[in-house]
């Protein structure tokens, strides 16, 4: 009986599909030469396809409300329980160092580019996740910042000749005044309201970079930025891109070090009270707007850094590169890492990153996959893949009477 | 050698393309060319700005209501709104072009194109809410925002994907009226269908958010879902009969752009999404009738902005409207400022 049921949903479904789908799938209208094409191997894909997806979403949808239902134990998942065992985790540790360190001698120059990048997305990712993971800020604008930091890079070198290693914290300094710009007037705004505003403010950088000509070069943008220097030696391209790769490893473990601190710290504790709740947060006597601020300036920082690090990698920068969907990509690493957790984030930024850059054939489904993981990491495991866990406190019975 | 210099702006995301579609969107839309010289000329030149900010607005409108009705029931911006508006023009092309080709007149074609964008756009609010909002009823806002992020871009890469990243040239489905002919160098016909067919709308949303049951269920459920419930209303259905009506008014809104500029194009929903966005808020989230306001107000300036002082920036002018509404008055032009329960 249940089998019949399911099936004539799976059914309905999947026609209901095949009539949603039916225009944009199936024809495609030449206007050139006035001619329609009939794609009805499309139709038949997508009928067996949400046939088949239906079940399978009832079934998780079904599953997660049992979850929900049953009482909630302490669960730890098998990761969180590998990353808080000394056991695993110190060699686990050592491995991936000694990995990283060697990464750029075994494997193509090619390879350490693709490594640089997905690097510099984990440190945004991460630097987003004290944003939205830890002080629960939805920030869509996230990549003014990083576009903020390349530009400091590319024009301070361009006018006052100044190298990369001074260009670096200073991008960093002045993503993180951008910060606090933004901050200040959204203080007030909740939510959802929020994620708009910043998505404004990222959009208004862009397009200001875009058309003030006489500064940012407009959408040709601004070419030549050198690469960093060694002491003033003169590195060939190879060992260049090595040391880059250092540079960024180096960056990235400062910024775990850094979050790791800030986690525990009175201010990681302030931000986490303030994304569960602002008005109690604020009766228990935590500045609401100085907190704010130093998140987003702290957040900002590393958006900075890790643009001054992407200006110099790839020695040309433009408008194109800091739109709206970078931010969109960053903010998926962190959500399908999990928010709010180091390792989570690092997975995510690794994965969505690089995966894409292995499979080729299938670049052009990049865009799409990225969208169809946001959604579906809400609905079923909001948490991420490595979900952050908090500190809790148990109260344990006490045998006294 | 490196490979990565184009990485971050991935061709499959074409986005040179998108600024020259946004520049002819605003091109057409703010000011018709004319040369402005003397007293009259300026006046004339005022005047088309004037009513061709009027047009920007009352299609902001369109989009705009969909945000707002959405939002003041279950107080989430539907991100994926602006797509739902592409995906109407795209149904009314597609449909449209076969039509022709099938040698239909030209009246039935456009009423059935018109027809079908409706009834798909509807479907396609319908199925969204029901993938990708439904499961996070309960869960923080955020999640569902999230969500909706991810429907917008799985929605514009589906046509993407598709279909095809070229501008497709869209027939213009609206006549140019010989009656009209003495009034078109200010206002165009397609102009006045427009303004009209957003006139009709507003009336019948009214009607149906006033007088019918399932409006008055809307009300009430927008006030409090929980007693809603409790006093017989499907609170489901009433979210779902949302998402379908302000579906089927951006699908309007997107066949009256479309056929009016010329062109369509898978971005075309984002940056139209969000001027409607802005514009919702600044009439006041939640408040229809402020949605219409800020649309217009918003038009109004952009159209004036454009014409009178510099077109570059036009968009940067939009978000910083945007950013000083919701600081100096977050609750917009007519919303209530809401107190924050504890």
């Amino acid at each position: 009986m249940t089998v019949k049921n399911e099936l004539i949903k799976s059914i309905l479904a999947s026609i209901w599909f095949m009539f949603l789908t039916f225009p944009i799938m199936v024809i495609k209208v030449n206007t050139v030469t006035d001619t329609v094409e009939w794609r009805w191997y499309n139709m038949a894909v997508v009928g067996i396809g949400s046939f088949f997806i239906s079940m399978l979403w009832r079934y998780l949808i079904r599953k997660k409300e049992e979850g929900s239902k049953k009482e909630k134990k302490d669960t730890v998942g098998p990761v969180q329980r590998i990353l808080q065992d000394k056991k695993y985790f110190l060699p686990g540790i050592g491995a991936a160092l000694l990995f990283t360190i060697f990464f750029p001698h075994i494997f193509s120059m090619y390879q350490t580019n693709i490594m640089i990048s997905a690097l510099i997305y984990v440190m945004l990712g991460l630097g987003l996740n004290i944003v939205i993971g830890l002080a629960g800020l939805l920030d869509l604008g996230y990549v003014a910042f990083f576009a903020v930091g390349a530009y400091s890079y590319a024009l301070l070198n361009l006018h006052y000749g100044v190298t990369f290693w001074i260009a670096l914290p200073l991008g960093g300094l002045i993503a993180a005044f951008f910060g606090i710009i933004l901050g200040y007037p959204v203080l007030r705004l909740r939510g959802d309201y929020l994620a708009i505003v910043t998505l404004g403010f990222g959009e208004i950088i862009r397009l200001v970079l875009e058309n003030w000509n006489e500064f940012s070069f407009g959408p040709s943008g601004i070419a030549n930025i050198p690469k960093p220097g060694f002491f003033g030696f003169e590195l060939s391209l190879q060992a260049t891109t090595t040391f880059t790769f250092y540079i960024i490893v180096l960056l990235v473990l400062f910024t775990i070090f850094v979050i790791n601190r800030l986690q525990n710290s009175r201010i990681g504790r302030a931000w986490s009270a303030l994304k569960d709740d602002e008005v109690a947060c604020q009766a228990m006597g935590i500045d609401k707007a100085k907190t704010k601020l130093r998140a987003f300036a702290l957040g900002a920082t590393w958006a900075g850094m890790g643009g001054v690090v992407f200006a110099a990698k790839t020695t040309f920068i433009n408008p194109a590169s800091f739109t709206i969907w970078e931010s969109v990509i960053i903010l998926c690493t962190v959500v399908l890492g999990g928010m709010g957790s180091i390792a989570g984030v690092m997975c995510g930024a690794l994965l969505l990153i690089l995966l894409p850059e292995y499979l080729r054939d299938f670049g052009e489904f990049r865009m799409i996959t990225f969208g169809t993981v946001l959604v579906l990491m809400m609905v079923f495991r909001p948490g991420g893949i490595i979900e952050n866990v908090r500190n809790t406190y148990k109260f344990e019975k006490s045998s006294q009477s | 050698m490196d490979f990565h210099i184009t990485y971050m702006a991935d061709d499959s995301h074409n986005r040179r393309d998108e600024s020259r579609f946004k520049n002819i969107y605003l091109l057409r839309l703010s000011y018709k060319t004319g040369s402005r010289t003397g007293l009259n000329m300026d006046l004339e030149y005022f005047s088309q700005l004037f009513f061709g900010g009027l047009t920007r607005g009352s299609i902001y409108a369109l989009i705009a209501l969909g945000y707002t009705m959405v939002y003041g029931i279950i107080e989430l911006i539907n991100f994926a709104h602006g797509e739902i508006y592409m995906i109407g023009a795209f149904t009314a092309l597609i449909v449209s072009s076969v039509l022709t080709l099938f040698g239909m007149p030209v009246l039935a074609v456009v009423v059935l194109a018109g027809m079908a964008a409706v009834v798909y756009s509807c479907s396609y609010g319908y199925t969204m809410e029901k993938i990708a909002y439904k499961p996070l009823r309960n869960a923080p806002r955020l999640s569902a925002l999230i969500s909706a992020i991810g429907m917008s871009l799985f929605l514009q890469n589906y046509v993407l994907l598709a279909q095809t990243s070229d501008f497709l040239p869209f027939p213009s489905l609206i006549p140019d009226f010989e009656f009209w002919e003495p009034y078109a160098h200010i206002l165009t016909s397609p102009e006045l269908v427009i303004l009209i067919t957003t006139v009709v709308v507003m009336i019948l949303l009214t009607f149906l958010i006033k007088f019918t049951k399932i409006g008055k269920a809307m009300r009430a459920t927008s006030q409090d879902k929980m007693m809603a419930s409790l006093l017989g209303i499907n609170v489901d259905r009433v979210i779902s009969v949302t998402f379908v009506v302000g579906s089927a008014t951006a699908a309007i809104g997107g066949i009256l752009i479309a056929s009016h500029i010329g062109q369509i194009n898978f971005y075309m929903g984002f940056i139209a999404g969000i001027k409607a966005f802005v514009a919702a808020v600044l009439g006041g989230i939640g408040s229809i009738p402020g949605a219409v306001l800020g649309s217009l107000v918003l038009g109004w300036t952009e159209s004036f902005f454009t014409g009178y002082i510099s077109s570059d920036y036009e968009d940067v002018f939009a978000f910083l409207f945007l950013v000083l509404i919701l600081i100096f008055r977050p609750s917009g032009i007519l919303g209530r400022s809401q107190a924050q329960k504890v």
